[in-house]
């Protein structure tokens, strides 16, 4: 290491030689810059997991045209819902063909033995399988029988297996919501931050669960758009046929990702986690300037010698930076791997979608070579001691 | 009489500021040869190890003259006293060596002060000067495993690496028994007969003196003393 060290630096590696000559303060910094690895991607992978549990809903929708209610309608579960003249009324632009109202709702499933889950229901007409993701479209015909299902096998908190063979023929009965349904196939969604589980019913089944709600008032309308149609201008052209302010058109994607922004920057839980990031790279760069600093500190007399001979102060940056990368660059391994086995754990104990991604991981990567930078850079303010006349 | 290489005129040094100001040199006059060897003697606290630090760049010359390799030091800035200390060997009396360094890494810095170079290159020179030395067998020892004289033998080596111009040496002998301390000395003399290396050296130790060229004595920060050492036939220049 040392050799080829010397070869990529073209002088000694110091600085690894350095910190490899304390083994137990470099394990102890590698196991610091590792804690502090596995802070942020423990926070980046709830953050990432939250994203994801908020997307899921919307890819299972074709990616054309959403109509929300103007009241609360940055998230897909809260918005109010929306009179369903709407949809007609859209119907009237040529390059829109088709549409289809959502209905959306929460309700808790207590499925024996104290366990209980909030289910979010989805309301759907049974027939209108082309708005949906390819692989709904069938299934969907199965729910045009009253008072059917397709749950969630990964659905928190329940055992689902005896769910995972329900058919059309075979139905699975269940209870919520004080009336018994029959599951006639699974879906595969999962949980996140703000429910246990999504199961999808036909529109009229929906009703029956939720009698308050009124086919007149959809939570949401989906828009199919003609072929090589423009969801930017229709979407502009479709508000004007409204009166002000009543309704908001999006495309899908873009509904997702403004949600996905606004829980990730102004709702609590997001922003929880971006500071538990930054406390997470704050807590990194303390532990690597503590390390460094005490490192400048033990070879002051060192460095002095070495300011007597004529080294420059770059080579002193060069030092403490080589330094810096070397305990980045091995710290991080231990952190990635733990944190891997985080994802795992938690993924398996909770079904929320958090796993590791390849641009986590290296964002965090350099990251932590940045902040250990910005730890060598801090821990060079001590180099200014290192006086060569104090050494005679 | 070959021209000066360190050139001291009416040098004063204070250490502090204002009335907390202490005034360590006082109207040091100096001249030393290329290729000499001179001792610099003296009681604790008589300024000598500060004159050293002074000629050796390694403070800031703040009133008088001092003239280094044909560079004045009084008013130089960092990056000429850099430059210049490039040109010369430190020897301290606490070796100084890098603890983390092995003899041959902690002589090749010597080498590497210079930029980049041939590694093979440098470690045959650190090899070639550590065995001259008689540590051709301790090359891969770090410094904690080397006894107080090996270790001063290593900083030796360290500072003649890279063939300075003059040496600057703070009791460089007192951590060697006797026959190392004196190979040391002879090659100091040896590089100034051969290359024409300049050694200056606070030393107390009176097997050496012999060897000298010339002996200044301090005293309360004034050269109170300066005559040629019995390696000199003949008198040096009087203080300019």
């Amino acid at each position: 290491m040392t050799a080829f060290l010397a070869r990529l630096l073209g002088r000694l590696p110091v600085g690894y030689l350095q910190l490899t000559h304390n083994p137990g303060r470099l394990l102890a910094a590698l196991a610091g810059v590792a804690f502090a690895n596995v802070l942020v991607f423990v926070q980046l992978g709830l953050a990432g997991s939250m994203a994801e549990s908020v997307a899921i809903p919307y890819r299972l929708f074709q990616p054309d045209l959403l109509i929300l209610s103007p009241v609360e309608s940055e998230t897909l579960t809260d918005a109010a819902t929306l009179p369903r003249q709407r949809l007609f009324q859209a119907l009237v632009h040529p390059d829109v063909p088709g549409g289809t109202p959502i209905y959306m709702g929460r309700s808790t499933w207590i499925s024996g033995h104290d366990a209980s889950s909030s289910i979010q229901f989805f309301g759907l007409a049974s027939d209108a399988g082309s708005f949906f993701h390819d692989a709904l479209a069938a299934p969907l015909v199965s729910l045009s029988l009253s008072d059917t299902a397709l749950v969630d096998t990964l659905t928190r908190f329940v055992d689902m297996r005896s769910f995972v063979g329900a058919t059309p023929d075979a139905p699975v009965p269940f209870e919520i919501q004080n009336r018994q349904l029959g599951a006639v196939g699974n879906v595969s969604i999962g949980g996140g931050f703000g429910g246990d589980g999504v199961f999808l019913v036909s529109d009229q089944t929906f009703f029956h669960l939720f009698p308050q709600r009124s086919s007149a008032t959809p939570s949401h309308i989906l828009l199919a758009l003609a072929p090589g149609a423009d969801p930017e201008r229709v979407a502009a052209e479709l508000v004007q046929l409204y009166p002000p302010d009543t309704v908001r058109i999006r495309a899908v994607t873009d509904a997702m990702a403004q949600e996905v922004r606004y829980q990730m920057t102004e709702r609590p839980t997001g922003l929880i986690f971006a500071f538990g990031v930054v406390i997470g790279m704050v807590v990194g760069i303390v532990i690597a300037y503590q390390v460094l600093s005490a490192d400048v500190a033990d070879h002051l007399r060192e460095y002095a010698t070495f300011k007597a001979m004529g080294f420059r102060q770059g080579f002193f940056i060069g030092i403490i930076l080589e330094e810096a990368i070397i305990l980045a660059a091995i710290g991080f391994w231990p952190g990635l791997a733990f944190s891997a086995l985080f994802y795992q754990t938690l993924a398996y104990l909770t079904n929320i979608p958090i796993f590791m991604t390849p641009e986590r991981a290296v964002a965090v990567f350099v990251g932590t070579i940045l902040a250990c930078a910005l730890s060598g850079i801090l821990a060079m303010r001590k180099l200014a001691a290192a006086q060569p006349a104090d050494l005679f | 009489m070959t021209e000066p290489v360190i050139t001291v005129r009416h040098l004063d040094h204070f250490f502090g500021e204002g009335e907390a100001s202490k005034q360590a040199l006082f109207d040091v006059n100096l001249a030393v040869e290329r290729g000499s060897l001179t001792i610099l003697m003296g009681p604790s606290g008589s300024g000598k190890t500060t004159l050293l630090t002074l000629m050796g760049c390694l403070r800031e010359v703040g009133s008088g003259s001092v003239m280094l390799l044909e560079h004045e030091l009084c008013g130089a800035d960092e990056a000429l006293r850099v430059d210049l200390r490039r040109r010369l060997g430190f020897v301290f009396q606490a070796h100084n060596l890098h603890d983390s360094l092995t003899a041959r890494q902690n002589v090749m810095m010597g080498l590497q002060v210079h930029g980049r170079g041939d590694p093979a290159r440098h470690a045959r020179a650190a090899d070639h000067l550590l065995g001259l030395l008689g540590l051709g067998e301790r090359l891969h020892y770090l410094p904690g495993n080397l006894s107080g004289g090996q270790k001063q033998r290593v900083a030796i080596a360290r500072a003649l690496v890279s063939n300075p111009d003059i040496i600057f040496a703070d009791e460089p002998t007192a951590a060697l028994d006797k026959v190392s301390g004196m190979a040391a000395v002879q090659l100091f003399k040896e590089l100034g007969r051969t290359r024409g290396t300049t050694t200056v050296m606070v030393t107390h130790d009176p097997r050496i003196l012999d060897l000298a060229d010339r002996i200044v004595t301090l005293e309360d920060g004034r050269i109170v003393r300066d005559h040629p050492g019995p390696a000199r036939n003949e008198p040096l220049a009087a203080p300019v």
